[in-house]
């Protein structure tokens, strides 16, 4: 348990300094004490003045650990879990952190439809029993040209899809978000037609670096980032990773997204991240990432790469295709 | 010796303070690095929103004169609308020095290729001549033309809450509260029916 998530943090990784504080607090919040800390911690360091905020959520049990951002510098755990969209709970950057404390991501099941072999009502324990979990630092780069670099705990989308045996039918997947206006004030103001719903070609679903992820930082994921069980496809941008899923259909036709129906000239089925093709009202050549010590004011701001850096990888899903006209 | 003229006079530095106030707080937060998880973002948003919210009080001048009576209010103005092109240069100055640092060859394209930069530009741009022509010797030497050029400011405060309008993603709350402050102050404009006495002669308006 201990040794685990110490290697939470990749050696080659700048450890941003307060990170690295926290997570003695961490440890302290765990009951770990000194024990862990003893052997676990070489930052005897004071903590710093302004109390770092602490992890919320179980720790995982991980099993392997990739880091797939080739070593760029994570984004600080409070950033990525205090600054993100989720409309649900509100339009603003901070509302998920703010609106979601009322949310249950227990009990929790999911809903398989359409075109497989196997369908019906799976609880969350018996959608997550035969994967291990793992660890993928991908970069996340959102549509408004901001970015971060995030490790997620999850397992290939695929190997879930695959346990439901897909027929030759399925052709895509689509996801939907669960609806709980009780729970998500952002719910009560149409800003988008509820719920929200994504989707994937089949083979997209099915490489494996697209991930269903239960958890971030080497814990359960929080309300705010998508919990229970949320998508991370790290080479679209980042609202096609739909969060607290409860419906997965396997269809025949290309489902349609909610950001697709809200302006389908802005934001295309694919979504692929990509500098050439820009949003019509900004440009997507470049970003602003969010990470290290989140204080750098300037020298934000780097290239955008295509398929955000994982060309290598999933570049060959769309050999021949037109991707200005399929963005 | 009266160290200000009148009334007035004595209550201007509190509102240059005020103004300053924003700049000031946003500076205090940048120093002790709580601008949050996209500080560049927060300076670009806080800038421009007081920028946008300058602009409309100095538009709330004439209104305000028109429906109280308190004529000297138009002794603000001038500073308030100084401010409102302040904090547009500010505004524009971190959007190019802070955000698009090192990618300034991106900027062209962006003004030109992005309605709501180029909007948001464009205003600035036709902030300049009023700045500049806002001393008591532009106004003299330019007459009957001063009120003319300065019609201009309508046309900026527009394109000031259309850049913010398009710039949005989806949720078109907020800068729809500022289009309908600026709809409300121009149709407060509108001559009314017996403008004359009305305006001409407040009644009981002695301040």
């Amino acid at each position: 348990m201990h040794r685990s998530f110490r290697s939470n943090i990749p050696a080659s990784t700048i450890t941003p300094e307060p990170l690295y504080r926290r997570r003695r607090e961490i440890l302290q919040l765990l009951g770990l004490g000194a024990v862990g800390l003893a052997t676990g911690c070489h930052s005897e360091t004071p903590p710093a003045a302004a109390p770092a905020e602490a992890i919320a959520g179980a720790k995982l049990n991980i099993g392997s650990k990739v880091d797939t951002a080739a070593g760029e510098a994570q984004t600080r755990y409070k950033d990525a879990t205090h600054y993100n969209n989720y409309y649900e709970f509100g339009t603003g950057k901070g509302d998920p952190a703010e609106n979601s404390g009322r949310f249950h991501a227990r009990p929790w099941s999911v809903e398989v439809a359409g075109h497989a072999e196997v369908t019906g009502r799976f609880t969350l324990e018996d959608i997550l029993k035969p994967h291990a979990l793992e660890e993928r630092v991908y970069r996340m780069r959102c549509v408004e040209a901001w970015s971060m670099v995030i490790p997620w705990a999850g397992f290939p989308l695929g190997d879930l899809l695959k346990r439901f045996k897909p027929t030759a039918q399925a052709k895509y997947v689509a996801f939907t978000t669960v609806n709980r206006p009780g729970e998500m004030p952002g719910l009560s103001y149409p800003v988008l037609d509820w719920p929200y719903r994504e989707g994937l070609r089949i083979d997209e679903a099915m490489h494996p670096l697209a991930l269903l992820a239960v958890g971030m930082y080497g814990h359960e994921l929080p309300n705010q980032n998508g919990a229970p069980l949320r998508l991370v496809v790290p080479w679209k941008y980042g609202y096609k990773g739909i969060k607290a899923i409860v419906r997965i259909e396997f269809t025949e036709t290309q489902p349609l997204t909610t950001w697709n129906e809200a302006g389908a000239n802005e934001y295309g089925f694919y979504s692929n991240v990509n500098p050439d093709v820009d949003h019509p009202r900004w440009s997507q050549k470049t970003e602003r990432r969010i990470s290290g010590d989140g204080f750098n004011l300037f020298g934000n701001r780097i290239e955008t790469k295509p398929f955000n850096g994982y060309a290598e990888q999933v570049a060959n899903l769309y050999t021949g295709m037109d991707l200005r006209k399929y963005f | 010796m009266k160290l200000f003229r009148d009334r007035i006079a004595a209550f201007k530095p509190f509102v240059f303070a005020l103004c300053l106030l924003p700049l000031a707080l946003i500076a205090w937060d940048t120093w002790h690095g709580v601008l949050g998880a996209d500080p560049v973002a927060q300076l670009e948003h806080r800038s421009g929103d007081w920028a946008l919210r300058l602009l409309l009080t100095t538009l709330a001048i004439t209104p305000l004169r028109r429906l109280t009576g308190w004529h000297k209010a138009i002794r603000f103005r001038r500073m308030l609308g100084l401010f409102a092109f302040f904090y547009v240069t500010v505004h524009l100055t971190v959007y190019l020095v802070v955000d698009l640092g090192g990618y300034w060859s991106q900027l062209l394209t962006e003004i030109a290729k992005r309605p709501y930069i180029t909007v948001g530009f464009t205003a600035w741009l036709l902030l300049i001549p009023l700045a500049l022509t806002s001393t008591q010797g532009m106004m003299r030497r330019l007459g009957r033309n001063w009120q003319r050029l300065h019609k201009l400011v309508y046309v900026i405060a527009g394109l000031g809450v259309l850049h913010f309008l398009w710039l949005v993603k989806a949720d078109h709350r907020e800068p729809a509260i500022y289009l309908v402050v600026l709809i409300v102050l121009l149709l407060l404009r509108l001559p009314k029916r017996e403008p004359r006495r009305v305006i001409g002669r407040p009644q009981g308006q002695n301040t």
